[in-house]
């Protein structure tokens, strides 16, 4: 099994930058094909090699299935990348199932539907006060010519916290870069190591299979990709590249500490409480459940991370410790495939048999290691300190929000999965009357009009409810883009000659 | 305890009608594919004892498939189907719906090809009965009735507990139990509430049950002898077949699947057909029987209270046989997407699958069996995209709930219904609000 060339994988993919505090995110048109592969040609993209000293800046470019076709790869190798990716983001049915209905509907976003949809997005990074000149060097002199910029996102450093003021990306699934673990072995114990080819193409999934993707015969342009480790004769467009999906989620911070204290009796601590139960964490970052006396495989043993990311939902089956409904119980319930631990065999075939543990909540979730995301998000907006969100907004109240980016090699079981099955879903975890507190929408659904609750469960006595909870966050846009490989992307750079 | 049972006719079209079915089938919807409960031609919700109704032409996409064994296809007739699942007994569901709707009823079936003005409907439906060979129900006796009530109950104690909020806050879960006890006594005596005990089980239908829960065992420990003789040679054979069998899981056309999803995620469950051809052969046929029968025996008298193996979200499903046994239909009403629907069944009971679906034409390889198969999920989901048919009209009596929450509205009604309950019986109880 051949190690992975980090150099023809895009940085992003094995690192979040934490060091680039400034970055930036152009939405791009192409205006002229020959330019845009020539810009493509002379552009430093970043690779995953760890370098020393460690670069200052940063380059990565991610094109949507409408960019590639502009960029001139043809429609039949296009159709070999994955439905959701070639449809796009707003196709109707998919609106349905990631609650971007109502106010999120993408007839009002800002960028990413009908004629909005960007062919590229190219992203830059930089430590502190080098982003405009990289900006500048790194555009260069085709720029122009070949790109219309639609828009772009600038993003803030709010120092690892996001704008409502919790801690934030503490929670990363860990990449078995050395194809090390066995994913057709079950799961009995909850791990944070999660296969290559969830979060890189061409590699093996957590079913142990290849994920579909463009194959090529080989000729000269494509001589220098690498052969498909599936199909050996082919050459694998793809490998080394994975699916990015960027939505522009407008948090109303105002909105949501004013509520969570007006629900609380006044008092920014008070509401803190409940904030802390929406999210699941403490504004810090720990968890509401405690830690695992034993390690988790992936999850590293350094204090801070034992203390923040070492811990699963089993000890707290009532949710009276993190409610089922809290922010990170929802996007990671931490299952691993099996309810109750069946160690042995035996035990294994009759959970199978569905004669395991038959309580209410017993075996709700699918397991997670199908759905794992790798986010790279970024905040944008001004620091706004809850006990200064309780003021009315002034009337040029700059925009909060997140950039979110999340990486993954199958868009639809892991992002869309997770954003419908988990977030979205009012039915999440044997619930009924809400959706994520953070992100739901708290539109109706037929036949239950209830949707805006949060239930803190508690031991022995009745759940605390919290209802009519408003819509925090808006979707302002989004799209599915392709991540090449450094290969793909010299690649692309040859098109139409 | 009122048994559910099932009902499904089905009738070739006439090739000159089917556009006019088509736009009559279309008439009946609020939304595509999902019915209007009270549309002119059925108007399901007024039949109390209807649990799901669908109606669908079934136009198999597959059928020349079997080319890949070196046989012509036949042609086959284009069905339409009518199905339902039901509480009581199908004869006199059919002569209440024949009662109710006969001019919706007639208008529908008079596109099929040997239905005339002077046809009896209801003799008509019982010669077009097209039954089961597996069907499971996700929880046995509970009838559309109680789940209505059960949900009217449910949604009246969170809005007394609304108004009580500050007076429950800190009882102790078996003082909660008391007092909604005496609160859905006190609705049930003013009339707001119903909670209709349980009709007596119909004498026959325990018979029946019993004979069917001892008579399969009985059956296979007769065969057993035959089964152990033949055992090894089916194996050989069935190996030969698994390695040889072709696999068709091409990427489905878009623009079908796309078609598809405009009837999908409009509600809490969704509704999924998938139609194919067997495999050929002996071999194919009996394992398809016998797994199928297994099924059904487990659906009947294990699987009873809402969990089919380890899945929690399908209501109600089944297979039926069509043209000789050639080919198979697999209908079921299932709770959220086809996507995390296909990924529970993949990643819980893939085995159950590989069993029963391996033996139609094109299904990714298996091995021994149960092995294998789904768990290439790829192949799998676009295999059984590519057999998933559109349901023209689909209908939900209860539209809002899923499996799980008439399972908790259920508990919730069964406490209630316990004069007491001990702390920890009252701590869960309690936790279920």
């Amino acid at each position: 099994m051949s190690e992975v060339d980090l150099k023809d994988v895009q940085g992003l993919v094995r690192f979040g930058y934490g060091k680039m505090t400034e970055a930036s995110y152009v939405l791009l048109r192409i205006r002229d094909a020959a330019a845009a592969r020539a810009w493509l040609r002379a552009a430093p993209i970043t690779s995953a090699v760890t370098m020393d000293p460690p670069p200052k800046v940063a380059l990565q470019v991610a094109f949507t299935a409408r960019g590639l076709a502009e960029l001139g790869l043809p429609s039949s190798v296009i159709a070999a990348f994955s439905p959701e990716f070639i449809t796009g983001m707003t196709e109707e049915s998919r609106t349905r199932r990631l609650g971007d209905v109502g106010t999120n509907a993408p007839a009002q976003w800002a960028w990413g539907y009908a004629a909005n949809v960007p062919h590229l997005v190219v992203m830059f990074f930089s430590e502190p006060r080098g982003l405009t000149s990289f900006i500048q060097s790194a555009t260069g002199s085709y720029w122009s010519d070949a790109f219309e910029e639609m828009c772009w996102l600038k993003t803030a450093d709010l120092d690892g916290i996001e704008p409502f003021g919790f801690a934030d990306g503490i929670s990363q699934p860990e990449i078995d870069w050395k194809r090390e673990r066995d994913p057709t072995k079950a799961q009995i114990d909850y791990s944070n190591v999660v296969a290559l080819g969830e979060f890189l193409l061409g590699y093996p999934n957590e079913y142990n299979k290849y994920t579909d993707r463009p194959l090529l015969d080989p000729d000269e342009r494509s001589a220098r990709l690498f052969p498909a480790e599936d199909a050996p004769e082919k050459k694998d467009l793809a490998r080394n590249g994975t699916y990015l999906v960027l939505r522009d989620l407008r948090q109303d911070v105002r909105g949501f500490w004013q509520f969570v204290s007006r629900e609380m009796g006044g008092s920014v601590a008070a509401g803190e409480k409940l904030a802390t139960a929406m999210v699941g964490r403490t504004r810090a970052g720990d968890p509401l459940v405690p830690i695992e006396e034993k390690p988790i495989p992936g999850i590293g043993s350094e204090p801070e991370e034992v203390r923040k990311n070492r811990f699963t939902y089993a000890r707290d089956p009532i949710g009276s410790a993190c409610p089922f409904g809290a922010h990170i119980r929802r996007a990671n319930p931490r299952n691993p495939d099996f309810p109750g631990r069946p160690a042995s065999l035996l035990k294994r075939i009759v959970t199978m048999l569905g004669f395991g543990p038959r309580g209410f909540r017993d075996d709700l979730m699918s397991p997670v290691r199908f759905h794992r995301i790798l986010r790279r998000g970024r905040e944008y907006g001004p620091e706004l300190l809850p006990e200064n969100a309780l003021s009315p907004a002034p009337p040029d109240d700059p925009a909060r929000g997140l950039h979110f980016v999340c990486l993954n090699a199958n868009i639809s079981r892991q992002f869309e999965f997770l954003q419908n099955a988990w977030i979205v879903n009012t039915k999440f975890s044997g619930m009924t009357s809400e959706s994520d507190p953070l992100l739901g929408t708290r539109t109706e659904v037929a036949g239950c009009p209830v949707t805006a609750d949060f239930n803190q469960p508690r031991a022995g006595r009745l759940r605390r409810r919290v209802s009519a909870l408003p819509q925090f966050v808006t979707v302002r846009g989004g799209a599915y883009f392709f991540l090449p490989s450094l290969r793909a992307l010299r690649y692309f750079a040859t098109l139409g000659r | 305890m009122t048994p559910q049972s099932n009902f499904m006719v089905l009738a070739p079209i006439d090739p000159a009608r089917e556009a006019a079915l088509r736009t009559r089938l279309e008439s009946m919807n609020k939304a595509p594919g999902v019915a209007d409960p009270n549309n002119s031609l059925i108007p399901f919700e007024q039949f109390d004892r209807l649990h799901y109704a669908r109606l669908v032409i079934l136009n198999d996409q597959t059928t020349g498939d079997i080319r890949v064994y070196g046989l012509e296809p036949r042609t086959y007739p284009l069905y339409f189907a009518f199905l339902g699942d039901i509480d009581g007994d199908k004869e006199s569901f059919l002569e209440q719906l024949a009662h109710r709707a006969p001019s919706g009823l007639g208008t529908i079936f008079s596109c099929c090809a040997d239905f005339g003005r002077e046809t009896d409907l209801v003799r008509w439906m019982r010669e077009h009965e097209a039954p089961p060979i597996a069907n499971y129900v996700n929880w046995r006796g509970r009838t559309v009735r109680r789940a209505w009530q059960e949900a009217k109950l449910h949604d009246a104690i969170q809005t007394f507990l609304e108004i009580r909020a500050a007076e429950f806050a800190e009882l102790p879960a078996r003082e909660v139990h008391r007092r909604l006890r005496d609160f859905v006594q006190t609705e049930k005596s003013a009339g707001r509430l119903a909670l209709t005990p349980e009709a007596p089980t119909p004498g026959e239908w325990s018979i029946k049950n019993a004979l069917h829960l001892l008579g399969m065992p009985l059956l296979f420990l007769l065969a057993l002898p035959l089964l152990i003789l033949l055992t090894p040679f089916y194996l050989i054979w069935l190996r030969r077949l698994e390695k040889t069998d072709p696999e068709l899981c091409a990427r489905v056309d878009q623009a079908y699947s796309d078609g598809l999803a405009q009837a999908e995620d409009r509600l809490v469950s969704n509704q999924f057909t998938a139609m194919g051809s067997l495999k050929p052969g002996f071999v194919r046929l009996s394992t398809t029987i016998g797994v199928l029968w297994t099924v059904n025996w487990g659906a009947r008298h294990l699987f009873t209270r809402g969990r089919l193996a380890r899945i929690r979200t399908i209501h109600f499903a089944r297979w039926v046989f069509l043209d000789d046994r050639k080919r198979m239909v697999f209908f079921s009403n299932y709770d959220g997407t086809v996507e995390s629907y296909m990924d529970d069944f993949i990643n819980k009971t893939g085995f159950g699958l590989n069993m029963v679906f391996s033996n139609g034409i094109g299904y990714p390889r298996t091995n021994w069996l149960a092995l294998d198969g789904c768990q290439d999920e790829r192949k799998y989901k676009d295999f059984l995209r590519r057999h998933t048919l559109p349901s023209q009209v689909w209908y939900k009596a209860y539209p809002g709930l899923s499996a799980i929450d008439l399972e908790r509205n259920s508990r919730i009604r069964e406490g209630l219904e316990a004069r007491r309950l001990n702390e920890e019986q009252a701590r869960e109880w309690v936790a279920l609000l």
